[in-house]
């Protein structure tokens, strides 16, 4: 698993920048609190980082500074070569390029399942109708639920909800995918299902940048692991040595706490 | 036997092994009997209120029944039909006077030779709100393209008059009646949807001297009443601009109306963008949907959705308040009603009680359809969310 960033890299197109993603020594403040304290992190293409820690640490926020969600005062998030200022036209152009699925999925609910996936590629990447449709097709085919393309989103359950909304990602056709704990909000035996879809999309290359507390994937799935608190990264490492010897003592009591139900 | 008990009878462990037999929901709720029970009279105090209310209508609806029909007064020529005779003591509503003003409520002082072009607008507009408001009509964006640039333009040319085509020009002096009504709430209400929404927008934008704009002109508008912002469209306007600008009477009472009424729909509209989750925002920020595009297909077709109760609530508020354009010397319809029930010819005891009911009814119908029609849709979007 540790060289599959070298299948990523074959799978896509040749990188203009060296990295998919820098983060640079990024720090944000919500009024006197400091949310994101000197955060260092370079992800590669093809690379698969799971970010986990306790609830606050600011992990989601991390996620929300990669596409302009959330601004930063100090340091720098540079993404496929894009360094993110305000510059609102250089925003939209990193959006494009980064998917992002939310814990409480954020599909559009007066759209059809369809309609939700092209509304962004029609619209965005000025595609024509016919192609972005048979786009779509292609990704709810490979999340496993064509059949519902004509459906409302409130017709279907969590787990086929979120899959939509992996697949209205995907048609962007994305470098980066963000997963924002995107199995906290749903019903235990749905978890599977969204998680099986992400890893078919991490076997396939994909750069994913992934908050979850689903240890059994990111064992699975992850290059590499990072764990936050406080708004610091606190520990970096490969999955085995994250798991099985922890460095930092923050990190064995999370995972001791987590790893033990 | 996959059931353990406890000696008392307590379930201990239980597998089902066979699925229960089908059965049937129990009958409940059947019989007008058991209706008027559970409706009516459910309780002490629901039966006393079912009981006062049923006496309510007893007295007043046979006496307004005996006026507006039995007693009524349908045909005549002057006052002596609706007069009180030893012969009929009780005289009711002088239907007779409001047949003989009719027309002039409908076009006011619209001189009578050019009324066809008044129909026919009225057919246009009713053409074009049929289509637009029929959710299920074909082509409703060109029924949109028919009622926003066509039908202004046409109804100009046809009420103002346009001579190349043959139609003389007539003054809006001479406009009154529903005609004028009709034309000031619908201006109103079709102008004031845009720039409300833009105000809403404006509102809640990023940039401070655009909310600052918007506050500023919301604020103020609401603070002051339509009657002031009439007069000063109408009196003050003419004071600032030379008076050949100067725009007719009617056109300075329809922005006044329409910016009065925009500032209201703006805090409509501003409560819709407001109900939608952030998630929305986000989801579409995160698809590089830009401003513009969002607002088109994410946030304004779910906020206008829930906001249409709303807006049809102001677009009532709006037909009725239409009637303040008399202050400044505009005939609407309630004005006709009031020139026609000084008339000394049609002068009776029920000749003013006659021409209020027949205002009323009209505004009644006409805001009462508004309503149903907004209900329908909400119904309508409503079991489309339970899907």
């Amino acid at each position: 698993m540790n060289d599959a960033a070298g299948i990523g890299e074959g799978a896509r197109a040749a990188p203009e920048a060296p990295y998919a993603v820098e983060i640079v020594d990024l720090h944000k403040w919500y009024g006197d609190f400091h949310v994101l304290n000197d955060v260092n992190l370079r992800i590669a293409r093809g690379e698969r980082i799971v970010i986990c820690g306790p609830s606050g640490s600011g992990k989601s926020t991390l996620l929300r500074c990669v596409n302009a969600l959330e601004t930063y005062q100090r340091g720098q998030v540079i993404v496929d070569g894009v360094l993110l200022t305000h510059d609102l036209k250089r925003v939209d152009e990193v959006r494009r390029e980064v998917g992002i699925v939310f814990q409480h999925f954020n599909l559009f609910p007066h759209l059809t399942v369809m309609e939700n996936c092209t509304l962004a590629p029609i619209y965005v990447r000025k595609m024509p109708r016919k192609e972005a449709e048979a786009i779509a097709m292609h990704y709810l085919t490979r999340v496993r639920i064509p059949e519902q393309a004509s459906k409302y989103p409130a017709q279907l359950s969590g787990g086929q909800q979120q899959r939509v909304a992996i697949a209205r990602a995907l048609c962007m056709n994305p470098k980066i995918m963000m997963f924002d704990e995107p199995t906290s909000a749903l019903d235990p035996e749905m978890v599977k299902e969204v998680l099986d879809t992400m890893v078919a999309l991490a076997l396939d290359g994909m750069t994913m940048l992934v908050v979850t507390h689903e240890m059994g994937f990111a064992r699975e799935v992850a290059n590499r692991m990072v764990f936050m608190d406080e708004g610091q990264i606190i520990e970096i490492n490969a999955p085995e040595a994250f798991f099985s010897s922890p460095q930092h003592e923050r990190t064995r009591m999370f995972l001791g706490q987590i790893l033990a139900r | 036997m996959p059931q353990e008990t406890r000696p008392n009878g307590t379930v201990i462990a239980y597998v089902r092994t066979a699925p229960p037999a089908p059965v049937a929901p129990p009958m409940a709720g059947l019989g007008p009997l058991r209706w008027i029970r559970d409706n009516l009279f459910s309780s002490v105090s629901n039966g006393v209120l079912t009981v006062l209310v049923i006496a309510l209508i007893a007295w007043v609806i046979p006496p307004l029944i005996k006026f507006l029909v039995i007693d009524a007064v349908w045909s005549g020529t002057d006052r002596e039909a609706c007069l009180a005779t030893p012969a009929r003591p009780e005289v009711g509503a002088c239907w007779a006077f409001v047949r003989e003003w009719f027309s002039f409520f409908i076009y006011g002082p619209y001189p009578v030779a050019q009324r066809w072009r008044v129909d026919v607008f009225f057919g246009l507009l009713a053409f074009g709100i049929g289509w637009l408001l029929w959710l299920d009509a074909p082509r409703r964006d060109l029924g949109a393209l028919f009622f926003f640039v066509v039908l202004p333009i046409v109804s100009v040319a046809l009420l103002r008059g346009f001579p190349p085509l043959g139609l003389p020009v007539v003054e809006t002096a001479s406009w009154g009646g529903l005609l004028v009504t009709l034309v000031v709430a619908a201006v109103g209400i079709v102008v004031s949807l845009p720039i409300g929404i833009l105000l809403a927008l404006g509102r809640r934008s990023d940039m401070p001297a655009v909310r600052l704009i918007s506050v500023l002109f919301i604020e103020f508008v609401r603070g002051v009443p339509l009657i002031t912002v009439l007069f000063m469209a109408s009196v003050m306007l003419p004071l600032f601009v030379p008076p050949a600008w100067s725009p007719d009477k009617l056109a300075r009472a329809l922005v006044g109306i329409a910016l009065f009424s925009s500032a209201y729909m703006a805090e409509v509209v501003r409560a819709g963008l407001q109900s939608i989750a952030k998630g929305q925002y986000e989801a579409a920020d995160a698809l590089g949907l830009g401003y513009w595009t969002s607002l088109r297909f994410v946030i304004l077709p779910q906020a206008l959705k829930v906001t249409i109760p709303n807006i049809v609530n102001s677009a009532i508020a709006l037909f009725k308040d239409t009637t303040l354009v008399f202050i400044v010397g505009i005939f609407d319809f309630l004005r006709t009603i009031e020139i026609a029930r000084g008339d000394p010819r049609w002068a009776t005891p029920v000749t003013s009680a006659t021409g209020y009911v027949f205002a009323a009814l009209v505004y009644f119908v006409i805001c009462h359809s508004m309503s149903r029609y907004a209900s329908g849709v909400e119904r309508r979007l409503g079991a489309g969310d339970r899907r």
